[in-house]
């Protein structure tokens, strides 16, 4: 018997079926996938060096620029670093208003991915169904915040615009109109057959390969691990609200970890996000929305700060996480930004192996990759190009870590 | 100065969008454009998988060095008469990102541009505006042949 032949396939970084540049490398039997790898790095932008020549003030415009689809959590996770370096105690209201913000975000975000996901199986009538309805969010943030895309609402230390009560109806009718469309897609995501013969049973990632891996968000709830920093660690506002996990059996009473569960949760999830933002409309506490209003005032303050922060949030694609060092002076000593695609990349593995060519765009895109978020971090000595092997990576890591520790 | 006009559609633009870091910002707005809120479709536009088949370069984002070599060549198997549109602030000038060590940018150092659509990221109408300019121009170009 003579052995098969494989076939390598390369697809990106430029490919119509690729939203962002990333390239794929695919082994393949016939149509069975047989190994996958991955490069990334062509949105590098070197954001965290950028950061470490400005002002905290000033890397709030570039955190909001990490992505342009999670442009409150990143900020929010910033901020929230930061204030928990200096010590900055936040306004109740700012919290909540915060919370409105990231629920109104994770709407968009969860409508906009149903959107793409449609598309990548070849549905264009649900991405235009889907788009069409998500107009309606995108007006509500711009009426709230004055921008459609990025909201600049998020500051150091609060919120820069406050929701007023002449405001309600318009949020109300908003959000009314979810409440009685949503049934739309979600029919259309659950009940039709061409959607559940190309998501069910595919792209399977496992319980223990998701907690092996570490994955986040979305991703991780779909195969049933009960994972989310809102409820884990309520941040913001969160501790006051009515909120839980949502995994795929609330709804189908079962855990299979497929695409199809990942569009279960993602649907369910944009249903809480409506109930969050009518609870807290409810318990909106009267006061202020700004710790310290006058930023030279919070600058000079910040300057003398010494210290580290973290701050955590849960994106609408899993928890990102953000890390400032503060050293006397302008500019932050450092800032590290882990975003939810960097831990959602490799259970790319498991979901990709044995499935068919074809299924590779919707099982790419089932665990809603951000690459814009993830891509900070490759390694050009001159002009040689260096690839790490994993000791090489973990030994530069420890001694990252011993460095920052001075 | 006569303001230049459409006035007709001679033929249906075919774009071909391609990412060289953009922040998604800029894409999903052009998606946005794309959908029935905006719906540039209704005039015959539409994206294309391909630049060998498109008339129209629509480029996001600040231009990654790793992308470079990437965009001259997508321009380069576009067919003549083509133009191209930039659509945000960081492809236009750098943006935010001016000073990063990773940047090449902006996008005119590497290849011509037609189109500037400021913005960050531009509004659906800005960039339908920026299209329709980029028309008028290629009407203009075919014009001389």
């Amino acid at each position: 018997m003579s052995k098969k032949t494989t076939y390598t396939l390369p697809i990106g970084p430029i490919h119509p079926a690729l939203k962002e540049p990333v390239a794929f490398e695919f082994e393949t039997d016939g149509e069975r996938i047989i190994n996958v790898d991955f490069h990334v790095g062509h949105v590098h932008r070197g954001i965290e060096w950028i950061g470490m020549h400005r002002n905290p003030v000033q890397i709030l415009y570039i955190a909001e620029r990490i992505c342009g689809i999670c442009n409150i959590c990143h900020p929010i996770a910033f901020c929230r670093a930061v204030e928990n370096a200096a010590g900055i105690e936040v306004p109740e209201r700012a919290d909540y208003i915060r919370v409105i913000m990231a629920e109104l975000e994770r709407i968009h975000s969860h409508i906009l991915w149903a959107g793409v996901a449609a598309h990548e199986i070849g549905f264009d009538t649900v991405l235009h169904l889907s788009w069409a309805m998500r107009e309606k969010v995108l007006d509500l943030i711009e009426y709230l915040t004055g921008n459609r895309i990025t909201k600049a609402i998020m500051a150091v230390g609060g919120v820069r615009r406050d929701i007023t009560e002449n405001q309600y109806p318009t949020i109300n009718n908003a959000l009314n109109y979810y409440k009685e469309n949503l049934d739309t897609i979600k029919s259309v995501f659950l009940d039709d057959k061409s959607i559940q013969m190309r998501a069910k049973n595919c792209g399977i990632l496992t319980k223990e390969d998701a907690l092996k891996l570490c994955a986040v968000g979305p991703t991780t709830r779909a195969s049933g691990v009960k994972k989310d920093v809102r409820v884990d660690q309520a941040y913001c506002a969160y501790g006051d609200l009515n909120i839980d996990y949502m995994t795929p059996d609330l709804l189908t009473g079962e855990v299979n970890g497929d695409v199809y569960d990942r569009i279960v949760v993602r649907l369910l999830e944009v249903e809480q996000s409506i109930d969050l933002i009518e609870q807290c409309i409810d318990m909106l506490p009267a006061g202020d929305i700004m710790a310290e209003p006058k930023i030279p005032k919070l600058l000079a303050m910040l300057k003398k700060v010494e210290g580290d922060g973290i701050g955590r949030a849960e994106a609408p694609r899993g928890e990102v996480i953000h890390y400032v060092k503060l050293k006397a002076g302008d500019a932050p000593f450092t800032w590290k930004v882990r975003a939810p695609t960097y831990n959602n990349l490799l259970p790319w593995v498991p979901m990709l192996l044995g499935e068919e060519v074809a299924d590779i765009p919707i099982v790419a895109a089932s665990t809603d990759p951000c690459l814009s978020c993830t891509n900070r971090a490759i390694v050009i000595k001159g002009n040689k190009r260096e690839v790490l092997d994993n000791e090489a990576l973990h030994r530069m890591s420890v001694e990252k870590t011993r460095r920052l520790a001075l | 100065m006569k303001k230049q006009q459409l006035e007709t559609l001679k033929k249906s633009l075919w774009v071909f969008h391609m990412n060289t870091g953009s922040c998604n910002g800029c894409d999903i707005e052009i998606v946005a454009a794309l959908t029935p809120r905006y719906d540039i479709e209704r005039f015959g536009m539409m994206l294309v998988g391909t630049p060998r088949h498109a008339d129209v370069l629509l480029i996001t984002g600040p231009l990654i060095k790793k992308m470079e070599d990437k965009v001259k060549r997508v321009y380069e198997q576009m067919p003549e008469p083509k133009v191209v549109i930039v659509v945000g602030n960081c492809g236009s000038t750098g943006g935010v990102f001016h000073e990063s060590y990773s940047v090449a940018g902006p996008i005119d150092k590497v290849i011509p541009v037609d189109v500037y659509v400021p913005g960050c990221p531009p509004r659906p109408e800005a960039i339908i505006n920026g299209v329709a300019k980029a028309w008028l121009k290629l009407e203009r170009l075919e014009g001389k042949k």
